[in-house]
């Protein structure tokens, strides 16, 4: 039945998050905006203060709606400090997504990044030149390769990685892995400098001749070839509507700030008047409000169809690549609107405009969630829409 | 709890619509639309789905269902998909039956309701706009003057549907309390219909010109009485339920061009391989689903009895923009042949340009 409606857990959790961002998030965004991949002792402080409620993101049996809501208000905090969060990163959705019961109880405690990119493929994960040998002998997994833009790969403990059995299999034979900390042959070999979400470090990992226990593969390690890569993939339906939730949580930071900017100048965006009537401003507000509830109204369908396990990877990709867009571009405009005090950093709205970029290109840029639509509406295989 | 689905009532009105689009509106969209004429027909049978009778109270003759916007626009949505300019004409009487069920007072609904219930297609309609580049619905010029103990209407509307038939048209004008709506015979005196207007599009549509002139009405003819009407509301139910049709102008139009580009073929290959056409067919699905979302937001809210101004604008602003985009794709898909009357994406074209300017002309 269509009810938009917000779940009273929903907005109570989206409540005790707005406070922490107020207190917390905003009071340190420009510090670690500015102080790049240093120690952020807040939010450890933070983690441990929340841990008696259960947590920022309240575990894993929360419902994938409660989860966008509360991921739109942290990001609405700050964006890098949501994903450099204590309690866990990407990799914990992929292992929450996937693994058995056996799995969540060993990896379920601690915190995990996801590698997947590679110096030489992003997108097209099915070029993943990271390998996979099963040693018969010792019954483990030896990886080797290189994975770059590994999001939170220093703060956290674990990382999902990406490999494949058999190179010649192509897509079906990639499998994801749980690398631990400690790992041998598992190295940490470079921090990244960005444009934005700069409190989350992102790195790049050399595995070398790195050996796991056979339990530590994701899903099955059989090869399929008809639709193996899909269980892969089908991570990305229950995690893109997270980054999309955090492309319209920047967003809607840097238009309230706008509104309320503007309000101090005597500016007010009216919803009851005529085109004629209103100023180049108002209307560009006006579109912005439009183009944001679009996105998020998009976001939502696609978290709901998760909550009822039906399968969403066109509304996932919609919501996706509707909010990666919309937030790069409502950022921009406000920045604009806001003209010198817009650009300078004594503002977070130029951070914003930096922070928010992210979202348009990470867990697939807004050209593969077309290529992702545009091939599911159609009906069409990968080669016959490239 | 959020949840984007149709429940079983909802799929129920969807699929009957869509059937009955597909049966009676699409033959007719073409023919209609090049010889501006409205098929009579078509409106007796959308009257005999019983969508009007449906929504009354049975004290007023109805069926006494329970009248949801919601459902409304679902339906809205469906007929604008079959075609534009019919579906405004069939939905036409709605534009009087809805502000007096929602406003109207007992007598009034007793009076004027039981005429929709009946088994032939009711002629009535509203004038809200008016004939100027700066219309704007908060600032109406026509007027309403209380002088010995009627009301006196003056001022010229446009973009009155059907009102050369119409029984009795429902006047927006602005009076001592606000925004006032006066039922008004479609022969009283001081009322004058001129000459049908011509449109870019919703050419099937017959749209009039209307004057009015000292026209004297009893004041039992304003609608809610001394109370008045929630014109906020009313304006909002109209923007929901036009927004709901320009998703099915869009979602026309996307469908064919989707059709178009696999079976046309280009360079050894259906067009649909290529990305740049790929990726508007994209985008065009995104969108219709995104302003379906905020339709459905914005009726739902007004169901719900809440003020739904900032709903409805932003859906209205946001479909109206969307719709032109998602039509003006469908036309540069089709190429060439897209600008020729055989194909119909042109004129989802040219009715898609509506929306924009539309106020009032439909209501949920």
């Amino acid at each position: 039945m269509i009810d938009f409606e917000l779940s009273p857990e929903a907005l109570k959790a989206q409540e005790r998050v707005r406070t922490i961002c107020e207190n917390v998030f905003r009071k340190i965004s420009r510090k670690y905006d500015e102080n790049e991949h240093s120690e952020m002792p807040e939010l450890h402080e933070l983690a441990e203060e929340l841990k008696g409620e259960g947590g920022l993101r309240g575990g894993m049996n929360r419902d994938f709606l409660t989860n966008v809501i509360v991921t739109e208000e942290l990001s609405w905090g700050d964006l890098g400090l949501t994903l450099a969060w204590p309690e866990g990163g990407l990799g914990n959705a992929a292992i929450n997504a996937v693994a058995t019961p056996e799995q969540k109880a060993r990896f379920g405690k601690a915190t995990a990044s996801m590698a997947i990119t590679e110096p030489g493929c992003g997108s097209d994960t099915s070029n993943i030149t990271t390998t996979a040998k099963l040693d018969p002998e010792t019954n483990e997994w030896i990886i080797n390769g290189e994975k770059i833009f590994i999001t939170g790969g220093k703060t956290y403990d674990n990382v999902v990685v990406w490999a494949t059995l058999d190179r010649s299999l192509g897509r079906a034979a990639i499998k994801s892995f749980v690398v631990e900390k400690g790992a041998p042959g598992r190295e940490l070999v470079k921090l990244e400098h960005k444009l934005g979400i700069r409190s989350s470090d992102t790195v790049a990992m050399v595995f070398n001749d790195c050996r796991i226990p056979y339990e530590n593969i994701l899903g099955s390690p059989e090869i399929k070839t008809r639709g193996g890569f899909k269980g892969a993939m089908a991570t990305f339906d229950a995690t893109r509507p997270g980054v999309a939730a955090m492309g319209i949580g920047v967003a809607r930071a840097a238009l309230d700030f706008t509104k309320e900017t503007l309000e101090k100048e005597g500016i007010t965006i009216p919803y009851d008047k005529g085109m004629h009537d209103l100023s180049a401003v108002q209307k560009a507000v006006l579109d912005m409000e439009a183009e944001l509830e679009a996105a998020r109204l998009l976001t939502w369908r696609a978290a709901t169809m998760l909550n009822k396990g039906v399968r969403n990877s066109l509304e996932a990709s919609m919501g996706k690549a509707k909010a990666g867009r919309m937030a790069t571009l409502v950022t921009q405009r406000c920045v604009e609107i806001l003209g010198p005090c817009g650009y300078s950093r004594d503002w977070l709205v130029e951070k914003w405009m930096r922070d928010c970029k992210i979202t348009d290109i990470f867990e697939g840029t807004g050209q593969i969630q077309m290529l992702i639509i545009a091939r599911q509406i159609l009906g069409y295989t990968r080669a016959e829409l490239k | 709890m959020a949840d984007f689905s149709l429940n079983e009532e909802q799929k129920l009105i969807q699929e009957t619509m869509r059937e009955f689009a597909q049966e009676e509106f699409r033959k007719l969209a073409h023919e209609s639309d090049e010889s501006s004429t409205l098929q009579e027909d078509a409106l007796e049978k959308v009257c005999a789905l019983g969508i009007f009778s449906s929504s009354i109270p049975e004290e007023y003759g109805g069926h006494e269902m329970e009248r949801s916007a919601l459902n409304t626009i679902i339906m809205a949505e469906e007929l604008a998909w079959g075609d534009l300019s019919i579906a405004l004409g069939a939905l036409s009487p709605l534009l009087m039956m809805t502000p007096i069920l929602e406003s109207g007072t007992e007598d009034q609904k007793k009076k004027w309701l039981p005429n929709f219930c009946g088994e032939s297609f009711y002629a009535s309609t509203a004038a809200l706009m008016e004939p100027r580049v700066s219309f704007d619905p908060f600032a109406l010029q026509t007027t309403a003057e209380e002088r010995g103990g009627k009301a006196v209407l003056n001022g010229v509307k446009c973009m009155v549907p059907l009102a050369d038939r119409a029984r009795q048209i429902l006047v927006y004008a602005k009076g001592a309390s606000g925004m006032e709506a006066y039922i008004v015979d479609g022969d009283a005196a001081g009322l004058s219909v001129g000459e049908r207007e011509k449109y870019m599009g919703l050419r099937a549509l017959p749209l009039f010109t209307v004057t009015l002139k000292d026209c004297e009405v009893d004041l039992d003819r304003r609608v809610g009485g001394e109370k008045g009407i929630d014109y906020n509301r009313l304006l909002n139910l109209s923007r929901a339920s036009l927004c709901a049709m320009a998703v099915g102008i869009s979602r026309a139009s996307h469908e064919y061009a989707l059709e178009y580009a696999k079976e046309r073929v280009a360079f050894g290959e259906p067009i649909a391989y290529r990305q740049s056409i790929a990726f508007m067919l994209a985008e065009s699905a995104m969108e219709v689903d995104a302003m379906r979302l905020l339709a459905w937001r914005a009726a739902w809210k007004l169901d719900r009895g809440e003020d739904a101004t900032r709903e409805s604008t932003l859906a209205k602003r946001y479909c109206a923009d969307q719709t032109m985009k998602v039509t003006d794709y469908g036309v540069q898909i089709l190429g060439g042949h897209g600008y020729i009357r055989e194909h119909p994406v042109e004129r989802w074209f040219r009715n898609g340009r509506s929306f924009a300017a539309l106020e009032g002309l439909a209501i949920a």
